[in-house]
């Protein structure tokens, strides 16, 4: 048996609810219309870095393939030659798949990576209507060419020895003819 | 590890010693080292240059552990390395377990090794199965506390086209050089420059072309070795490991088959101390991509009547058109010597059941009716007698008509391990080759054809052993002699085969004078036991042809039909003669993993798995079944699935469909226990081959360009060069200079090659039986034995 107070009072306060909100600022997020800052660490969609002159830092080592407890990435190694370089050293990373079917997000790879090719955006609009687009491949994952960036392969430009990359040694600054 | 000291089977008695390890007594057998007592008692003490098929050396000193007693009341003053250590009764060794000394001194060397070793571990092949990174992480410390530059080398050297050397990632542990100079005697790598510049390299212009210089790599206990060919590949996590054995010789070696997303990426030695122990040839290892290049056949192909093409059909309609072609017509069967035992099996049957012959043979080459024999009355159905714990047992072995080294790398290893024991190996050959020189091998000179009167003339006892290699069956009265020779001295012998299905085609029944497991044709009473286990009414009562009267039959027009398996006509004693018998057949069915000499005469073409992709049994030269299962499941077939369906279509079913019915027949037929048939009396008298100067003496060597070695590019680079071989007199009668190129020459055709002067009987001459683009069969039709004309190159065709 429910009491007076549940049966008349109860309704009404309800309701008040209702009018106190109608004077409140909404919370609702427009959506895709708007869209809302990430938090900065957010855990968005992975990026392969390059170095400053534009070779990728990926050498194609899969620890973040060995790392990922969801089995979402696929990479196969292979080696620069003095034709075709990709990344400082002898090793590049011929195919790198991430498969956003699989992959939770969780950060584990990036950790792994010992390099600092992978990192992760912010960037949270992982949905498709057809899974095979869902597998992010290499061109999909690559980070944009900032200026001073050339398009691999090409040789080393920072510097002919790989180790300097991992030093932290900078494009040499070339004056511009005047 | 393997532990070798399997031998055979009288246990001498062994003297056991008693010591205590981290304060538990053991007793270990006399001459046990220290490390090896620790690790029976479950201590595992780390170590990078200790292997125990390798003498101790105590290169690494990572194994060190204190030694409070010696086992005479004084203790070592310093910590010791355990793998040079004998135990010693009384002995007290503490390891990293039990004392802080040895912790920390294995923790302090640990350091050391690690102070120049790059930080390559994300771009090395060897991250992930790597004893240094593993080693590291359980006895070393987290952290370094060497602040300065690395020594630096430029990076990999090529020791050979396919072994590239790190040096900066060496630890000088030298398991590669005292495993090409004690296992393989190779010495083509070495230790050079002393101090910090030491490192591992080759003499210049002496490349690592050792055969088994793969081994090196896999025992390199970290990344300072790797091969071309895997390099950057893949990595250890991402493979999956199945075990299987070797399909390129019969020596059954076990190997580790490693692959990724329905690929093979790489193969190791298995490890099997009765067979290969650890090591297996370059050709096991690197050679494995053969069944996946691109004329790989996937789908049933038949002959289109009207254009004469092959055209891609369906299986029930390949199988159909294979039945209704074969039916009524008198049709042998060529399996070739690369099948399965299974598979042998189901084409020996499948000639009695469905065909209503005993027309099939294995033999893909030259052969003689005195092998035949010789197969049937000493080889088939017989228990392993020689096995290579005997070789090692024996006090003289003698090959003769073998060269280990190139054909059978395993016989050759377990040898080299024999004459360390003392075992005398004598080599009854025409010339002292680089293989019989590592053996350390007495030379019995021969010219080819002379084999059978060296047999004769041996003084052999019980304890000795005869290695016949196939080239002995084309020596008219070699095999007789050699028979002769066990019954005369009590010797055993053995018959070592080339490829690794032959020797179960003779099991199986591929012969046209025996049934499963040495029954022969003609016995009524072993016709009646197989004839009862097939469920069959009778089987066919006369011999049937061997290979040569097959092609003969197939020309004549005696046989309109032939089953073709893994075969190549190039390998047969005259390859164009061949080629024209099949032309001449009405209707051939071949079966072939990928397209191969014999397509453009088929009728039907059948594709069917390699070994890789399916079950089977390779039987090694000394008769043990050697059992693997499906590497990479594809669905492709394998042969008795095939041939199965055609018996179905026939009318006639085969009684099996699978590998494993197949084993299980072979299993229920068991061996022939009945009398066995007395080789002939009189051999045959060779048939005259092509007329000419000299007499050919050839063998395939270890490396060439043989089917099942295609598409391994750095691999065959690391082939001997393709030299003829003769002395100073034969070159100079025939004209030639050494050292420039010469002409061999038959009827048929001729072939080019350098030539250089070597120790062989006057007009004798040897060339490799392949080398890149020359195959001496295809060209001359001549082979081992043969008479050919040796002149000067006169034209510009280089070989």
């Amino acid at each position: 048996m429910s009491t007076l107070r549940e049966t008349l009072w109860d309704p009404i306060a309800g309701f008040g609810v209702t009018f106190r909100t109608m004077f409140k600022k909404p919370v609702t997020e427009q959506y895709p219309k708007e869209k809302v800052p990430t938090a900065p660490r957010f855990h968005g969609r992975h990026q392969l870095n390059r170095w400053p002159d534009g070779l990728e830092k990926c050498v194609g080592c899969e620890l973040c393939a060995w790392a990922c407890p969801a089995d979402a990435i696929y990479v196969e190694g292979a080696s620069n030659t003095e034709d075709e370089r990709y990344s400082p050293g002898e090793r590049y990373g011929r195919v790198y798949q991430i498969n956003y079917l699989r992959c939770i997000l969780c950060g584990l790879c990036i950790e792994a990576c010992p390099t600092r090719a992978l990192t992760m955006t912010n960037e949270y609009e992982l949905a498709d209507d057809d899974r095979a687009n869902l597998i992010y491949e290499k061109s999909d994952l690559l980070a944009p060419l900032l200026p001073g960036m050339v398009e691999p392969p090409h040789e080393m430009l920072i510097s002919d020895d790989h180790h300097d990359y991992y030093r932290g040694k900078t494009l040499p600054i070339v004056e511009a003819d005047s | 590890m393997t532990v070798t000291e399997s031998g055979s089977t009288e246990a001498a008695p062994v003297e056991l010693v008693t010591l205590t390890i981290d304060d538990v007594e053991v007793s270990v057998p006399q001459g046990t080292l220290v490390i090896r007592a620790a690790e029976l008692m479950g201590v595992e003490i780390p170590r990078f240059c200790d292997h125990p098929l390798l003498e101790p050396v105590g290169a690494c000193r990572q194994c060190l552990v204190e030694i409070p007693d010696a086992g005479n009341g004084r203790g070592m003053p310093k910590p010791q390395a355990s793998c040079t250590l004998e135990v010693a009764p009384g002995m007290v060794v503490k390891t990293q377990v039990s004392s802080p000394v040895a912790d920390k001194a294995q923790r302090g060397n640990l350091e050391f090794l690690l102070a120049n070793h790059p930080l390559d571990c994300p771009v090395c092949d060897k991250g992930g199965e790597c004893p240094l990174q593993n080693q590291a992480m359980s006895h070393g410390n987290g952290e370094s506390r060497f602040i300065d530059q690395k020594r630096l080398f430029p990076k990999p050297i090529h020791v050979s086209e396919q072994v590239l050397l790190d040096r900066e990632r060496c630890v000088l542990c030298q398991r590669c050089t005292r495993f090409s100079e004690e296992i393989a005697g190779d010495p083509f790598i070495a230790l050079l420059e002393r101090g910090a510049q030491q490192q591992i390299g080759i003499a210049d212009g002496e490349p690592f072309h050792s055969y088994f210089s793969g081994n090196t790599i896999q025992i390199c206990p970290v990344g300072a070795l790797t091969s071309a060919d895997y390099r950057f590949r893949s990595r250890p996590f991402d493979l999956v490991s199945v075990p299987s054995i070797a399909e390129h010789d019969a020596c059954g070696a076990a190997i580790r088959v490693d692959h990724r997303r329905g690929k093979v990426m790489r193969r190791l030695a298995g490890d099997d101390p009765e067979v290969n122990e650890e090591w297996i040839t370059d050709k096991d290892r690197f050679a494995f991509t053969w069944s996946s290049q691109d004329d790989r056949l996937r789908t049933p192909l038949v002959r289109d009547p009207d254009s004469g093409e092959l055209v891609p059909t369906s299986w029930p309609g390949a199988l159909a058109v294979a039945a209704r072609g074969l039916a009524g017509k008198p049709a042998g069967v060529l399996t070739g010597g690369r099948l399965t035992l299974e598979d042998a099996y189901a084409y020996a049957k499948f000639a009695r059941v469905a065909l209503g012959t005993n027309d099939i043979d294995f033999r893909a080459r030259a052969l003689s009716t005195e092998e035949t024999d010789f197969l049937a009355s000493r080889v088939a159905g017989r228990r392993p007698d020689v096995t290579y714990a005997a070789l090692e047992a024996a006090s003289t072995v003698v090959l003769v008509g073998l060269e280990p080294e190139d054909e059978a790398g395993t016989i050759f290893l377990r040898l080299r391990k024999a004459i360390k024991r003392g075992v005398k190996v004598v080599a009854i050959a025409s010339h002292r080759t680089r293989g019989a020189a590592k053996l350390n091998a007495e030379l019995l000179q021969v010219v080819p054809g002379g084999e059978a009167q060296a047999l004769a003339g041996l003084q052999l006892g019980e304890q000795d052993i005869v290695l016949a290699g196939e080239r002995l069956g084309q020596v008219p009265g070699g095999l007789t002699a050699l028979t002769g020779l066990a019954e005369r001295t009590g010797a055993r012998i053995a018959w070592v085969p080339r490829r690794a299905g032959d020797r179960g085609a003779v099991e199986a029944g591929c012969l046209p004078t025996l049934l499963p497991f040495g029954r022969p044709v003609e016995d009524a009473e072993a016709r009646a036991d197989v004839a009862a286990a097939w469920s069959v009414q009778q089987l066919p009562a006369t011999p049937g042809r061997d290979t040569a009267g097959i092609v003969a039959a197939l020309a004549a027009g005696d046989l309109q039909a032939v089953v073709v398996g893994g075969l190549e006509l190039a390998d047969l004693p005259d390859p164009a003669a061949a080629a024209g018998a099949l032309d001449a057949a009405e209707f051939v069915v071949s079966l072939e993993v990928r397209r191969s000499d014999v397509t453009p005469y088929a009728d039907v073409v059948l594709p069917v798995a390699p070994p890789v992709e399916k079950p089977g049994t390779f039987l090694t030269w000394e008769g043990r079944p050697r059992q693997f299962e499906t590497v990479l499941d594809t669905g492709a077939l394998p042969d008795v699935r095939v041939l199965a369906g055609i018996a179905e279509e026939l009318g006639a079913p085969l009684g099996v469909r699978t590998i494993g019915q197949a084993r299980a027949e072979l299993e229920e037929l068991g061996l022939w226990d009945g009398a066995r048939p007395a080789p002939a009396a009189a051999p045959p008298a060779r048939g005259a081959g092509p007329v000419g100067t000299v007499t050919l003496d050839t063998w395939s060597q270890l490396i060439d360009d043989g089917r099942l070695q295609d598409g391994t590019g750095e691999y065959r680079a690391t082939a001997r060069p393709a030299r003829l071989k003769a002395n100073a007199g034969t070159l100079a009668a025939a004209g030639v200079e050494p050292g420039a190129a010469a002409t061999l020459s038959t009827p048929s055709g001729r072939a080019v090659f350098i030539a250089d002067v070597a120790d062989l009987p006057d007009g004798v001459v040897w060339v490799p039986a392949r080398s890149e683009g020359v195959h001496v069969r295809a060209l001359l039709a001549a082979g081992f034995g043969d008479r050919v004309t040796l002149g000067p190159a006169d034209g510009g065709e280089g070989a």
